[in-house]
């Protein structure tokens, strides 16, 4: 057993509104672990704790053994924890190019440089380059973010969240708005993700929770319900009640 | 092979920020000619380079880094009174003045940062408006070390670098500041383009990813705002050592609002906007001013809400098309 | 010292009401009009000119200052303020700013420059004692019009029909007018209301604030002070904003009468560092 993330009685409450109950988390090394749940089960603001968006009420997060529960987010990427965001967040007016680059200088730890030139650095127009490849965004290097087709601009933002090499990558709902036709591509990417990158995939998409996750957490109204793997979850009667009403998705 | 193709691509893009443009070049060839083409209109000419640093200090924050603020004269008063006072009390150099001004207020833009770094753009606002009109208050409050409202007299300034005297007729004047501007310009040029500069427009374009890529947006911020107030404290020097006083008014609202409207005229984000900006600005205000010396700041007002309305669209439309015949001709000749 | 407190109150009385309406259509248009000084000058104008060239009595001239500056908010509002709802904020405090310039000197040249006084009816002159304070007449009438103001626009706000509408608006303009909420004739109506009640405050404040073509300018900060302090999403906050605010300046004054701007200032930023969002705002989520 080697978990990179855990949680331990994590809470986390709005005024009367009780978000996160006491959730004890754990992703394992190189895992392909899915979070599902209903809408409104709590999902996106467990990442957002993690990742440091929020503050939690109760409870602390373990990086790789460290304690994260303070630290602000841009350590937490620094230590190799990066995410994707439910609703694409990128830097509009930049090109991909650019922007990768930005998560490449910043991870290469050159980002407070005023004076260096950013083309005279080989490292970063090496990795740079690297990704643009990878992710299947060389063709469309020098056009602005904002006038990409929706299904490129996820692809970047998971490219974005790559380039940071995190160990962790926390993926929030990555098909969500992307349409039929481009769904295939991005399931490529996500499948193709290295091995030693250990994932939790948050999704409505049961489809891509079945065929991507190895051990699936049930979460709702902000409680763990169930985990285990994708065939328990399937045959477990309280998971199959907990999504009656959310049988268009299935 | 393909990949070899991408990186020569991407060392190209990276590059293209720092190439220097055609129009660039005969840009700055144009404003130091100017000292010989327009030998009656120095002073002129002085003070529009004076307010184009100005402008400068402010597009590294609102262009750049998306800060509004409505008291960044308090950057250039400070620089004033503290190169001002400098020559005074301590020593007549000029350029020693200046560092003491770029210092006095790149401090106090350090001091201040925390305070910009926090709420909504109506917070900063205030805020903004609110040091400056403190610094307004302490400088009237302590006439004998400022001068008061009679403003801080008698600065005598010794020669720049020992050898060149400060003239009635602005020549050393307008040399000075316009390459003091041009060293600092060259210099928020390559930090524009640097890793640091494309954290700031990160920060600008979406905190939110910005942080999430490990951008640490507080401390860049907070460095951004610091360097944008020394550059505003240098040119506060510069009008304290070229005109040999500093006025009360240097800290005053409509210096901060002009500014904006500076900006706004050549627009934000490229760094050249300032710069024409602050042409344009001067030379509207001549012209006004000899039209009608005391109502001016009425078609200052009405100049700022025709342009916000839609004569920005007019005018940009207008320079574009100019732009485009002018980039047709030139590929008409070079055919 | 309570005479100094009771003056206090009186002044921060008309700073409410000359905030209010700038913190509410801040609110509800999410527009920043830094030209609401502007508004409030030209009703002091409005009251005194009616007073000088038409003889009109104190008292009647209040409501004509109201009325005057509402009209002119209407008029402004359809016609320059509209297009400028959809610009950036940058864009708006620009334009305002532009506004404040034009009536500055507008008012210079139409006016001159000199300062405007009232002629207080007799029964407003003077001050009587209470237990050792000094109460002015004038001071008083002004905490009972602008304390009765509050009182019907907290009622208004929160028990009418109209209020809910707008507290709606306030809240979500695209939510609001899903339902069905006509939320450009709320606007209008508001923006209207505000400037009528600015223009009001003007016309009271002559008597305590003087009256020259660059009150906008002077005062703007003041009223800036009262919606960020209070906030823009209901009427009690800016009100115990401009209590706050009104009492601090005048007995700062006072107090240290070298600095005595200076306080407030002060005062200010320090409040906006430990609650950017203002000390009445709800967190908005």
């Amino acid at each position: 057993m080697n978990a990179v993330l855990r949680t331990f009685d994590l809470c986390k409450s709005f005024g009367g509104i009780t978000a996160t109950d006491h959730v004890d988390f754990s992703l394992e090394k190189g895992a392909r672990h899915a979070l599902i749940g209903p809408n409104g089960a709590g999902k996106t603001t467990f990442v957002n704790q993690l990742t440091g968006v929020l503050k939690p009420s109760s409870g602390h997060i373990e990086l790789m053994g460290e304690d994260i529960t303070r630290l602000p987010r841009e350590e937490r990427v620094r230590r190799g924890l990066a995410r994707t965001f439910q609703i694409n967040q990128l830097f509009a007016t930049m090109t991909p190019l650019e922007m990768i680059a930005l998560v490449t200088t910043e991870r290469l730890g050159r980002g407070s440089h005023p004076f260096r030139a950013l083309d005279a650095d080989a490292d970063l127009v090496a990795q740079t380059a690297d990704i643009l490849t990878r992710f299947k965004l060389d063709d469309i290097t020098d056009r602005q973010i904002a006038t990409l087709p929706y299904g490129k601009q996820r692809q970047i933002e998971i490219a974005a969240a790559f380039a940071a090499q995190p160990s962790v990558l926390l993926l929030d709902e990555p098909a969500a708005g992307v349409p039929e036709a481009e769904r295939r591509e991005l399931m490529e990417t996500v499948d193709s993700l290295p091995k030693d990158v250990s994932v939790l995939l948050i999704e409505h998409d049961m489809d891509l929770v079945f065929r991507f996750a190895t051990r699936i957490t049930v979460l709702v109204n902000g409680r763990v319900l169930a985990e285990g793997t994708p065939d328990e979850m399937a045959h477990d009667p309280a998971v199959r009640a907990a999504y009656l009403g959310e049988a268009a998705h299935v | 092979m393909r990949a070899e193709t991408i990186e020569a691509r991407v060392r190209q893009a990276l590059y293209a920020g720092r190439r220097w443009h055609p129009a660039e070049i005969a840009f700055w060839l144009l404003a130091f000619a100017a000292y010989l083409l327009f030998p009656r209109n120095l002073l002129l000419l002085n003070e529009i380079a004076i307010l184009a640093l100005f402008a400068l200090s402010l597009d590294l924050i609102l262009g750049y880094a998306g800060i509004v603020s409505l008291g960044h004269a308090a950057f250039l008063g400070m620089g004033a009174y503290a190169a001002g006072l400098f020559a005074k009390h301590v020593g007549a150099d000029p350029l020693a003045g200046l560092a003491v001004g770029m210092g006095a207020a790149g401090l106090l833009g350090l001091l201040t940062s925390p305070l910009v770094l926090r709420g909504t753009d109506l917070t900063r606002l205030m805020i903004t408006l609110g040091v400056a009109l403190i610094l307004y208050e302490l400088a009237n409050s302590f006439g004998s070390l400022t001068g008061g409202a009679d403003g801080l007299q008698g600065i005598m300034m010794g020669p720049i670098l020992g050898l060149f005297e400060f003239d009635i007729f602005g020549r050393t004047a307008y040399l000075y500041s316009l390459s003091v501007l041009f060293v600092l310009f060259l210099a928020a040029r390559r930090v524009t383009n640097s890793p640091f500069g494309l954290s700031l427009r990160a920060i600008r374009d979406n905190p939110l990813r910005a942080s999430a890529s490990g951008v640490p947006n507080g401390r860049r911020l907070a460095a951004a705002y610091t360097l944008a107030a020394a550059y505003a404290g240098a040119a506060g020097a510069l009008l304290a050592q070229t005109t040999q006083f500093v006025s009360l008014d240097v800290l005053d609202f409509h210096r901060s609002a002009d500014l904006m409207l500076v900006l706004i005229i050549g627009g934000a984000g490229y760094l050249y906007g300032g710069l024409i900006g602050a042409i344009a600005f001067k030379l509207l205000q001549d012209v006004i001013a000899t039209l009608t010396p005391q109502y001016w700041m009425f078609w200052i007002g009405l100049f700022l809400v025709l342009f916000v309305l839609g004569g920005r669209e007019i005018i940009h439309g207008a320079v574009q098309k100019a732009a485009a015949r002018f980039a047709r001709l030139g590929r008409g000749v070079g055919r | 010292m309570l005479t100094i407190l009771f003056d206090g109150i009186a002044y921060g009385m008309v700073l409410f009401v000359l905030g209010c309406g700038l913190s509410v259509t801040m609110g509800l248009m999410n527009f920043v009009n830094l030209a609401h000084g502007a508004f409030a000058m030209l009703g002091g104008y409005v009251a005194v000119l009616a007073m000088q060239r038409l003889g009109l009595p104190f008292l009647a001239s209040l409501p004509l200052a109201f009325l005057a500056t509402a009209l002119v908010g209407i008029v402004l509002e359809r016609l320059v303020y509209r297009p400028m709802y959809a610009k950036s904020h940058l864009d708006q405090v620009m334009f305002s700013i532009g506004l404040v310039f034009m009536a500055v000197a507008g008012t210079d040249w139409l006016m001159g420059s000199t300062q405007q006084f009232v002629r207080l009816p007799a029964w407003l002159q003077g001050r009587f004692e209470i237990a050792g304070i000094g109460i002015g007449r004038y001071r008083l009438f002004v905490i009972a019009i602008c304390g009765f103001l509050a009182i019907s626009l907290q009622w208004g706000f929160t028990r009418t029909r109209f209020g809910s509408r707008l507290r709606a608006a306030v809240d979500d303009a695209r939510v609001a007018r899903g339902l069905g909420i006509p939320v450009n004739r709320l606007f209008a109506l508001t923006f209207a209301l505000g400037c009528g009640l600015a223009g009001l405050g003007g016309a009271l404040g002559v008597e305590l604030m003087g009256l020259d073509p660059s009150f906008p300018l002077k005062f703007m900060i003041y009223f800036l002070i009262v919606v960020t302090v209070g906030g823009t999403s209901s009427i009690t906050g800016p009100f115990f904003a401009a209590m706050l605010l009104g009492v601090a300046d005048v007995v700062g004054k006072y107090l240290v009468p070298q600095v005595g701007a200076f306080i407030i200032y002060a005062l200010m930023v320090a409040l906006l560092i430990t609650r950017p969002h203002g000390l009445f705002a709800r967190a908005r989520a």
